[in-house]
């Protein structure tokens, strides 16, 4: 089981001009194998929401709490955050030169068990994760997001949901910038690993065509560092047809 | 607290200096004749890096019957062998460039180590030097040869402590190819001051890689010319400053001949309170030199607060017709977003900041192409780690 709470989580980051609030009060409560679409215009703060609970430093928590199954994330260093069963599948992974891919999940899935993986069958999951996700099995020589494309970025991070199987997976626009054909392969991925108990997803997307692959059990619609209102996988539809105008002009309000 | 830290700089010919013909303003123009090679100031602009108070009157070229000792893996076919000033310069050495390695010339006695025309030699030749104090002043001089269509492999490794400015020439005949390289693994109160120079056949190929660990003040030239066209050299680096250590590389391509190439890339890291690394990296396009090839690129990883990094690329052109010229500089400290992104995955701070700082240098290592020295390597890269970047994690 597992449960990601978050309560009035406020944030603010530091600028030229002094810290500036990006969330102002944010409530979820991700239940035991819910998978909860939050969606909004650029600049609403989706992206900040899923770097504050994975700890990135850039960021200030100024109020709120954040738990996962009752244990304080945000007293967390961010590896702890890891361990304890919290991934970010990053909108723009980072390139680690001279790190290959398989020493990369290898040393992440060493320190996520507490122990090395057996050779044998890792190796042969490793190669089932990066088959499925139509990744060629010379990936895993390949220096960490070096020279990948877009889309080999994006398919390798859900690889690494596959291989290391957290509680709860924060999905930061993965869909952004992916043909139809890796976009199927990609919400695949995140589906096998929804199909497992008990496993929660925060899917956060500016756009509602990643909606038809994976089905939310809710929509948030994100709006000036709030959600602005919650609902069913139709108010996925409702945006479809009318975009994010009603939000932001009562935002405006 | 100093910490040069410089943005990614990218320059294509077309913005690069012309000059006139003549010599390289840069580079001094080599020579024996000590009169040429005058006590510096420090003023000078191959000079104004190195902390001259710290060379211990190496500078002042006294006499010195000290020596090193030198265990040799010598494969069949391959000789060292003693051989006169005047063979010397007979066989081609390469004049001296600055005052240490023209005081080597005059007071050491040379050495000749041959590899036949072609001989091809899979086994790595492998040179340990080792110094006993730094208390002993060690002049050295020595010429490689690999001889027409041969192929050899050539490590040199220095290790404990001396005083010592050596003069090395590399001649690869035409067709050639050779790998060379100078390992600097000194105990931390040793000063060398080493020139090595190559001078590359017609389509010969060579790869040469200095790497500098140890010693107090480490000042290394890697020179290349070119004896005809087709001639591709490799030149690589690594380096690992300590505090208080200064560590410095010179590097010149001088491109005589046309379609040559020259490609260069030097990678180091600095941590501690007064870690200081130099890297010069000089091309000269010639005017004959036409339909060339060069790249060149440093980068250095600031590990700690108080250390400083100079990284100096400067481009020659005397000739509008080349293939391609540019080079590239960094110096920078962990990349937060790295760090981030692995720890992310569970991976502690202290794995990650290993990892990073192992990736920062595999790619380099990786293509040093000599087993023994890239296990060697590896480990010393972790040793050095464990001094201060995971010191502080455990």
């Amino acid at each position: 089981m597992s449960e990601l709470i978050i309560k009035d989580l406020q944030v603010s980051v530091d600028t030229e001009d002094g810290p500036k609030e990006i969330l102002k009060g944010v409530t979820l409560t991700i239940k035991d194998g819910e998978t909860h679409a939050i969606m909004g215009p650029n600049g609403s703060g989706k992206s900040t929401l899923a770097y504050s609970i994975a700890g990135h430093p850039k960021y200030t928590i100024t109020g709120g709490s954040v738990t996962l199954d009752g244990e304080d994330v945000l007293a967390m260093s961010v590896d702890e955050r890891a361990r304890a069963g919290l991934f970010l599948a990053m909108q723009y992974p980072v390139e680690v030169p001279g790190v290959s891919v398989s020493n990369f999940l290898r040393t992440a899935k060493t320190a996520l068990d507490g122990e090395a993986p057996k050779l044998r069958t890792w190796v042969k999951d490793v190669n089932t994760a990066l088959e499925k996700l139509n990744l060629d099995p010379t990936f895993g020589t390949r220096s960490v997001n070096e020279g990948f494309s877009g889309g080999e970025k994006k398919r390798h991070e859900i690889a690494q949901l596959e291989l290391l199987n957290p509680k709860v997976a924060i999905l930061d626009e993965t869909d952004s910038g992916l043909d139809i054909d890796a976009l199927k392969v990609v919400s695949e991925g995140v589906n096998r690993f929804r199909e497992q108990d008990g496993k929660g997803v925060l899917l956060i997307t500016h756009y509602t065509r990643i909606l038809r692959y994976i089905q939310p059990d809710h929509v948030h619609v994100f709006v000036n560092g709030r959600v602005a209102e919650s609902g069913g996988p139709e108010l996925a539809e409702e945006l479809e047809a009318n975009g994010y105008e009603r939000f932001l002009t009562e935002a405006a309000v | 607290m100093t910490s040069t830290v410089t943005d990614n700089a990218l320059e294509s010919a077309a913005s690069a200096l012309e000059l006139g013909p003549g010599f390289s303003h840069l580079n001094p123009p080599p020579s024996y004749d000590l009169g040429d090679h005058p006590v510096p100031t420090g003023r000078e602009e191959i000079w104004r890096f190195t902390p001259l108070k710290r060379l211990r009157g190496i500078l002042d070229g006294e006499a010195s019957t000290a020596a090193l000792t030198w265990e040799t893996t010598l494969p069949a076919g391959v000789t060292l062998t003693e051989i006169s000033d005047a063979e010397a310069r007979e066989i081609g050495e390469l004049a001296p460039n600055d005052r240490p390695s023209a005081l080597a010339a005059a007071n050491a006695g040379a050495l000749l180590l041959d590899v036949p025309a072609e001989a091809e030699i899979a086994e790595p030749i492998v040179l340990r030097l080792h110094g006993e104090s730094v208390d002993d002043l060690v002049w050295g001089r020595l010429i490689v040869r690999v001889g027409r269509h041969a192929q050899a492999t050539v490590a040199i490794v220095h290790t404990g402590s001396a005083r010592y400015a050596a003069i090395t020439t590399v001649l690869v005949g035409d067709g050639a190819a050779a790998n060379v390289l100078s390992l600097q693994d000194w105990d931390d109160d040793a000063v060398h001051l080493g020139r090595d120079a190559i001078r590359v056949g017609r389509d010969a190929t060579v790869k040469h890689t200095s790497i500098s660990f140890g010693g107090d003040v480490v000042r290394m030239h890697a020179n290349v010319e070119y004896a005809g066209p087709g001639g591709d050299a490799e030149l690589l680096g690594l380096y690992f400053a300590d505090a208080g250590q200064h560590l410095e590389h010179r590097l010149f391509a001088d491109h005589t001949a046309p379609k040559t190439k020259s490609h260069v890339v030097y990678k180091g890291a600095l941590q501690g309170q007064g870690a200081h690394t130099v890297w010069i990296g000089n091309v000269l396009i010639r005017k004959v030199a036409e339909g060339i090839e060069t790249y060149e690129e440093n980068r250095n990883l600031v590990l700690s607060d108080g250390c400083q990094a100079d990284s100096v690329p400067n481009l020659e052109i005397e000739t509008g017709e080349i293939e391609g010229a540019g080079h590239a500089s960094a110096t920078a400290r962990f990349d937060d977003e790295q760090l981030f992104y692995l720890r992310s995955r569970g991976v502690s701070e202290k794995e990650a900041r290993r990892l990073v700082v192992h990736g920062f240098f595999n790619d380099l290592i990786r293509k040093v192409g000599i087993p023994m020295i890239e296990e060697q390597l590896l480990s010393t890269v972790e040793a050095e780690l464990a001094k201060n970047v995971l010191k502080d994690l455990d």
